[in-house]
């Protein structure tokens, strides 16, 4: 077991698939120089051909990655979550849609890692929290690692998976240390986190907190001092939000009876909507309280720290919550 | 160095196909009252520089008249309601795509628009399935969950039609990155209007594909009108094919109506991309024969164009003027002509019986095909 990056967790997983696997290679702007840290020394390992750096063209380049994969290549790309727009067209048009439209003809085993800064003041236009928006759309998996360990088994995954799937690196743990086993301390030789498959991070009895990406670590840290104070949380990070493993989240509402779901995405249709839609469907009698969001601020995110402070769900917020649900 | 666009096929087709009309100032699309449009000619199209073989001129006729039959069919079905939707027929630029994939392998990739059915039947697809899938039946080739904009088959190289126009011009792109990775000598050549030629979609990837020297085809089919609005009053340049010298790379005009300089010039660019040299942009100056779409009835009272264009454009038919030439230079006797459009008729009645006795797929089918996984659970 090492202490490392969520940053190198990243870096090991696109590593270990590239040598493993002589279809897959990685594009992006800055790739070569590895200007965001998840690509660095892969241009050195690979070489030119396999780390490709693109014109700023997202519409030209998701779409090559995506016409490269129906015919045999596993491209990775590298983009970040605010340029995505820029490239609409071929993620919902194409990437999506592709598969379903032409009868199942073909595989898109494409991945986007869509890196993911907020919070330090880069204004609306660099701060996106976008994953919400394409679990709208259908045909893309999405996938909110939260810890540098899952960071590295789902990008695994999702780089042997044969469907599209987007990535979401949350910046705020690009920085984070965590403990990731050794390929060798593994069965099978090789840390693969699997789809549609919740991690309880932490058991407990009073109340579950859902969290997602980011809000992982402050869910944790608000379940350690609750547990001071003599509440007992269930911390359940979804991981991936598609597929969405709903049987974790119900059998722990079942359990606890009270339900917090925290997400960095803005409040509005966001993933934690979803999650509490699906309770209030399936496990709507299992709640003694009703269900709380914990959600960003449903306004762009401003530049001045004064403001943009507002803007995130915090610890205080979760434990607020979660004292609130048990009421 | 820079490329500089090319019209020597143009100007040998103007030589050949319009000699007693003169080209209107601004180039082929004016108005229709102060144009004066190439009519057909006797001998047509005899100029040309390459000796091709006997079977692929009369593969081009027989893609042709696949493609008439097909479109001329589907025109009468929709027409008496048996289904609903759009449906964009190709009639009057059958020489295109014929011209173009003939100059193809089967290994090679083509990607198209919404105007759907031409491209794959030019590749060698199957009417059958194209039918069946218009029909929404599950014998289609999407198995009814793409119908009459999204044909596909991945089978023969055709990576499908795409309804978002200008689409699927990244994706080919990708397809003739990924045949470079890979080491293969697979072309990819993607079909787009003269509307899609303004999407930035295009110009990202001719760019993308000419700084990577990608083995792409750039086949601009300029029917002259998206939807409604003349190219002219959209396009800056005088022609599609001068944006070619923004990416450095060679564009050619070409007479869209005659197959064999389609197909030269696709020979030429199919060359260049195999040889590494990298990707080519073919303008094909065309016209489409019907309305924009089947089921838009407001367009036809539209006066966005004259019906003595239309008629002007009509006289030169693709299809008379292969059939014409095959006849003049003696290469095949009116029987063979005959045969070929006989059969590739009888082909598409079958094709439609065939889809008109396929069943419609099962309630159960509607998830299927979303994810190759087959673990997705249902949300």
């Amino acid at each position: 077991m090492a202490q490392i990056l969520f940053m190198q967790a990243l870096n090991q997983a696109i590593a270990e698939e590239m040598r493993r696997d002589p279809k897959v290679f990685l594009m992006g702007e800055d790739v070569r120089a590895s200007v965001y840290g998840a690509a660095a020394n892969l241009s050195k390992e690979f070489g030119p051909d396999r780390v490709i750096d693109t014109p700023l063209s997202e519409n030209g380049f998701f779409g090559a990655a995506i016409g490269a994969s129906a015919v045999g290549m596993r491209p990775i790309v590298e983009t970040l979550t605010s340029f995505m727009w820029v490239g609409m067209d071929q993620l919902v048009s194409q990437a999506a849609k592709m598969r379903y439209m032409f009868g199942g003809q073909v595989n898109l085993p494409v991945v986007f890692r869509c890196v993911m800064y907020y919070g330090g003041g880069s204004a609306a236009h660099h701060s996106d929290r976008s994953y919400p928006v394409y679990m709208n759309i259908g045909g893309l998996k999405v996938v909110v690692p939260g810890t540098p360990r899952d960071a590295k088994g789902l990008l695994k995954t999702a780089i042997r998976d044969d469907d599209p799937v987007l990535f979401f690196e949350d910046g705020t743990l690009l920085g984070t240390r965590g403990d990731v086993p050794e390929n060798g301390d593994v069965p099978g030789g090789d840390l693969l986190v699997p789809f549609g498959k919740a991690a309880v991070h932490r058991q407990g009895t009073d109340c579950t907190v859902v969290a997602v990406a980011g809000t992982v670590p402050l869910a944790l840290a608000a379940a350690a001092e609750l547990e001071g104070e003599g509440v007992s949380v269930e911390v359940i990070d979804p991981r991936t939000l598609v597929p969405l493993d709903k049987k974790t989240i119900l059998d722990s509402v079942a359990k606890t009876g009270r339900c917090v779901v925290t997400d960095p995405a803005s409040k509005v249709c966001s993933a934690a909507s979803e999650i509490m839609s699906v309770i209030a469907e399936e496990g709507f009698w299992s709640l003694q309280a009703p269900m709380l969001k914990v959600a960003s601020k449903q306004v762009h995110v401003p530049y001045t720290p004064a403001l943009e402070k507002l803007m995130y769900p915090t610890k205080d917020d979760i434990k607020a919550a979660v004292k609130k649900a048990l009421e | 160095m820079a490329h500089t666009a090319q019209r020597i096929l143009a100007q040998d087709c103007a030589e050949a196909t319009a000699a007693p009309g003169k080209r209107a100032p601004g180039g082929y699309n004016s108005p229709a009252s102060e144009s004066t449009l190439p009519a057909i000619q006797a001998g047509e199209g005899l100029v040309h520089s390459m000796a091709i073989e006997k079977s692929k001129l009369m593969l081009m006729l027989r893609r042709m008249w696949l493609i008439r039959h097909f479109e001329e069919t589907v025109i009468k079905v929709y027409t008496s309601g048996e289904f609903g939707g759009a449906a964009h027929p190709y009639i009057g630029e059958e020489a295109v795509a014929v011209g173009a994939c003939v100059a193809l392998r089967d290994t090679d990739y083509i990607a198209g628009n919404h105007r759907s059915h031409g491209h794959p039947i030019a590749k060698g697809g199957d009417v059958r399935k194209a039918m069946a899938e218009i029909y929404g039946r599950r014998d289609g080739y999407c198995k009814g969950k793409g119908g009459s904009m999204h044909l596909a088959d991945f089978s023969v190289g055709i990576l499908g039609e795409s309804g978002i126009v200008a689409s699927s011009v990244p994706v080919a792109t990708g397809a003739a990155l990924a045949s470079k990775l890979q080491k293969k000598d697979f072309v990819s050549l993607v079909f787009f209007g003269d509307g899609a030629s303004n999407q930035g979609a295009c110009h990202e990837a001719m760019n993308l594909a000419s700084i990577w020297k990608l083995p792409a085809i750039f086949v601009c089919e300029n029917n002259q009108y998206a939807v409604t609005t003349p190219y002219k009053s959209t396009v800056s340049s005088e022609h599609i094919a001068d944006r070619a010298q923004a990416y450095n790379m060679p564009g050619v005009l070409v007479d869209g109506q005659d197959c064999i300089a389609m197909y030269e010039a696709t020979t030429e660019a199919v060359k260049r991309a195999r040889s590494g040299s990298g990707p080519t942009l073919i303008e094909a100056l065309t016209y489409r024969f019907e309305e924009h779409s089947l089921g838009l009835g407001r367009i036809r009272r539209s006066e966005y164009r004259t019906t003595a264009e239309v008629d002007e454009w009509r006289k030169r038919d693709p299809i008379v003027i292969h059939e014409r030439r095959l006849l003049d230079t003696g290469t095949a006797k009116q029987g063979e002509i005959d045969t070929i459009r006989l059969e590739t008729g009888a082909q598409v009645t079958e094709a439609l019986e065939f889809a008109r006795k396929s069943p419609f797929p099962e309630p159960s089918e509607l998830y299927e095909d979303m994810w190759a996984d087959k673990t997705m659970p249902v949300p």
